[in-house]
C-alpha cells in the first residue's frame, strides 16, 4: 500500500481544479470568487507540502515518482510564487478585461504540471508533467485574445515550445532505446557506456530543456513572448516555470546523466557563458521594460546554469538560492510595473519612468533597491545570490567561467543603472494613479524588504537549502 | 529478401524527424504547415519508441507512445485554437507576416 500522504498536495490541487471548473460553470459572475479561492487553495497546497516535508527520498508508483527535499522545496517555491502572482495581478486583469474564471484555473493546471514535473523520476511521468504545464502556458500567453500582440505571442510560444518538446521527446526515445528503461535510476546505472546514441539522446534532451528555460542559443522565443503576453502572464513566465524547469535540469543532470558528466559539462558551461554574455549585451538597446526583463532573465538563467555546471552539492544549492532570490526580485519588479498605471492604462517603456522620483518617491526607492539587487550590488540579496554561485564555481577552479560571469555582471549593471538614471535624473512626467490594491502594496513592500534586509539573515536560507543533497 | 532490423526503423524515424524540423524552419508560407511538421516530429518519436520497444521486448515504450499520441491530439487542438484567435486579429496566417513583435 502506498502512503498517499506524501502526494496529498498533488491530489488536492487536481481535485480542486475540477471543483473550481464546475463552480465556475454553474455560478454566474464567479470570477472574483474563483480567483480568491484559487489563491487560498494554493496556500493550502503549500501547507500540505510543508506538512509532509520528507527527511529522506521516497519513491512511489513503481519508482516513477520521487518525493525528496529537492522536490518538496521547489514545489513550495512554485506554489507560493503562483499564489503571489495571482494575488497581485487581480486589478491588472480587471482593467485589461481578462478577469475570467479560466485564468486562475489555467494557472493552477500549469502549477500541477510543474509539481508532477518536479517530482518525476521517470521519462513518461516527466513528459506528462511537462505537457500539462506547457499546454496551460500556451493558452495563458494568448489569453488577451482580442489583442494582436497577445495572440501572436501565444502563437510563437506554441510553435517553438512544441518544437522543443519534440526535440526533448526524440532524446527521450533514444535514451530509452539505448538504456532499456524509462526510469531515471536505471538509466543512470545503464549510462556507463559511452554509446553515441546515448550522447545524442543527452544532447537532444539538454536542447529541449534549454528551450524551456530560455538559455542562449535557444532563447529566441523569450523576448517576443514576454513582451506580447499580458503583464500578469509575463510575471508568471518569468518566475514560476523557471523554478520548475531548473529542478528538472538538476534532476536530469544528476540522476540519469550523472555518469556522463564529461559529455554534458562542456554543454552546460557553453549554455551558461552564452546566456550570461547575451543577456547582458542584448538588453542594452531595449526600450520596453517587459522585453528588458526577458533579456535580463536570460542572463540570470546563465548564472544559475553556472551553478549547475560545477557538479557539486554546493553548486546546486547556490543555483536554488539564486533562482529563489531571482523570483523575489521579479515579483518586486513586476509589482512596480503594475503600479505604473494612469487612467486605466498601463505603461511599460523606459521613457514612462522618467522623473518618477519626484512624484512617487517610495515607488522609485523600491525600483532603486530592486534594480540594484538585479545588478548584483552589495549588500542587497542579488549580490549574495551571485556570490554563492561564484564561490562554488571558483572552488572547482573553473576560473574562466567565473571571470566571464563577473564581466557580464559589469556589463549588465549598465542597463540597470541606466533605468535608475532615468527614474532619478530625467524630466518628470504626469503623475500615476495611486489607488493600488493592498496586495500589490504588501507584495512590493515585502519583496523590497526581503532584498534590502537579506544580509541580516543570510544563513537562514542557506540552512534550509543545505538539506538539498542530490549527489 | 532484406531483413528489416532496428537500424532501418531508426533511419526512417530520423528521416521523418529531419523533415519535420526542416519543415518548421524553411516554411515561409503557412502556419498550418508548421502544425503538420510538429505532428511529423512526434510521429518520428513514436516510430522510434515502438521499434525500440519491440526489439528490447519491453512494454514501456509502447505505453509511452500512447501517452504521446494523446498529448499530441491535445496539443494540435490548442494550436489550432491559437491560430484561429490569431487569424481573427490579423486576418492572415502567413508566416512572413507574423512580425508585430520584434526588437
Amino acid at each position: 500500500m502506498i502512503n498517499l500522504n506524501f502526494i496529498s498536495a498533488e491530489i488536492f490541487i487536481s481535485v480542486s481544479i475540477m471543483f473550481l471548473l464546475i463552480l465556475g460553470v454553474f455560478k454566474k459572475n464567479s470570477s472574483s470568487l474563483i480567483h480568491n479561492l484559487s489563491i487560498g487553495l494554493l496556500l493550502i497546497t503549500g501547507i500540505l507540502i510543508l506538512n509532509n516535508y520528507p527527511d529522506k527520498s521516497l519513491t512511489f508508483f513503481a519508482n516513477s515518482y520521487i518525493i525528496d527535499t529537492l522536490s518538496s522545496l521547489m514545489k513550495i517555491f512554485t506554489v507560493i510564487g503562483g499564489a503571489l502572482v495571482l494575488s497581485i495581478s487581480k486589478k491588472y486583469l480587471k482593467i485589461s478585461n481578462i478577469f475570467l474564471i479560466e485564468y486562475p484555473i489555467l494557472i493552477l493546471c500549469s502549477i500541477l504540471g510543474m509539481m508532477v514535473m518536479i517530482s518525476s523520476n521517470d521519462l513518461i511521468v516527466f513528459y506528462i508533467g511537462l505537457e500539462l504545464q506547457s499546454l496551460a502556458l500556451y493558452v495563458l500567453a494568448s489569453f488577451n485574445r482580442d489583442q494582436l500582440k497577445s495572440s501572436e505571442s501565444g502563437l510563437k510560444y506554441f510553435v517553438l515550445s512544441a518544437l522543443s518538446s519534440g526535440l526533448l521527446l526524440y532524446g527521450c526515445s533514444l535514451i530509452y532505446g539505448f538504456s532499456e528503461s524509462t526510469n531515471f535510476n536505471i538509466i543512470g546505472n545503464a549510462l556507463k557506456s559511452t554509446h553515441y546514441g546515448l550522447t545524442f539522446g543527452i544532447v537532444f534532451i539538454l536542447v529541449g530543456l534549454a528551450f524551456k528555460i530560455s538559455a542562449v542559443p535557444f532563447h529566441m522565443w523569450a523576448p517576443d513572448v514576454y513582451e506580447g503576453s499580458p503583464t500578469s502572464v509575463t510575471l508568471f513566465f518569468a518566475t514560476v516555470p523557471k523554478v520548475a524547469a531548473l529542478t528538472v535540469f538538476i534532476r536530469f543532470l544528476y540522476v540519469p546523466f550523472i555518469n556522463m558528466i564529461d559529455q554534458w559539462q562542456p554543454i552546460i558551461i557553453f549554455l551558461s557563458i552564452a546566456s550570461m554574455i547575451f543577456g547582458a549585451i542584448a538588453a542594452i538597446g531595449q526600450n520596453n521594460l517587459k522585453r528588458l526583463v526577458a533579456y535580463s532573465s536570460i542572463g540570470h538563467i546563465g548564472y544559475t546554469l553556472a551553478g549547475l555546471s560545477v557538479a557539486t552539492n554546493e553548486g546546486i544549492q547556490a543555483s536554488i538560492i539564486y533562482i529563489s532570490i531571482y523570483m523575489v526580485m521579479n515579483l518586486g519588479l513586476f509589482s512596480c510595473l503594475f503600479m505604473m498605471k494612469r487612467n486605466d492604462q498601463f505603461f511599460e517603456t523606459i521613457e514612462d519612468l522618467s522623473g518618477l522620483s519626484k512624484n512617487h518617491p517610495i515607488l522609485s526607492l523600491s525600483f532603486l533597491v530592486i534594480l540594484f539587487s538585479l545588478a548584483g550590488i552589495p549588500p542587497l540579496a542579488g549580490f549574495f545570490a551571485k556570490f554563492y554561485i561564484f564561490k562554488s564555481v571558483i572552488e572547482q577552479s573553473m576560473y574562466f567561467l567565473a571571470i566571464v560571469g563577473l564581466l557580464s555582471t559589469v556589463i549588465a549593471a549598465f542597463y540597470y543603472l541606466k533605468i535608475i538614471k532615468v527614474i532619478y535624473f530625467d524630466k518628470e512626467k504626469e503623475k500615476y494613479d495611486t489607488d493600488h490594491s493592498t496586495w500589490l502594496k504588501v507584495s512590493l513592500a515585502i519583496s523590497t524588504l526581503l532584498i534590502l534586509l537579506y544580509f541580516i539573515f543570510p544563513s537562514k536560507i542557506v540552512e534550509i537549502v543545505s538539506s538539498v543533497t542530490i549527489i | 529478401m532484406i531483413d528489416i532490423g532496428l537500424g532501418h526503423y531508426l533511419t526512417l524515424s530520423a528521416i521523418i524527424f529531419t523533415i519535420g524540423i526542416i519543415g518548421i524552419f524553411l516554411n515561409r508560407k503557412n502556419i498550418i504547415v508548421i502544425l503538420m511538421s510538429i505532428e511529423l516530429i512526434l510521429l518520428a518519436v513514436n516510430i522510434n519508441l515502438v521499434a525500440f520497444s519491440i526489439f528490447l521486448n519491453d512494454l514501456s515504450g509502447q505505453i509511452f507512445t500512447l501517452f504521446i499520441l494523446t498529448v499530441a491530439a491535445a496539443e494540435a487542438a490548442i494550436g489550432l485554437a491559437i491560430i484561429v484567435v490569431y487569424y481573427r486579429n490579423s486576418s492572415t496566417i502567413r508566416v512572413e507576416e507574423i512580425n508585430s513583435l520584434k526588437g
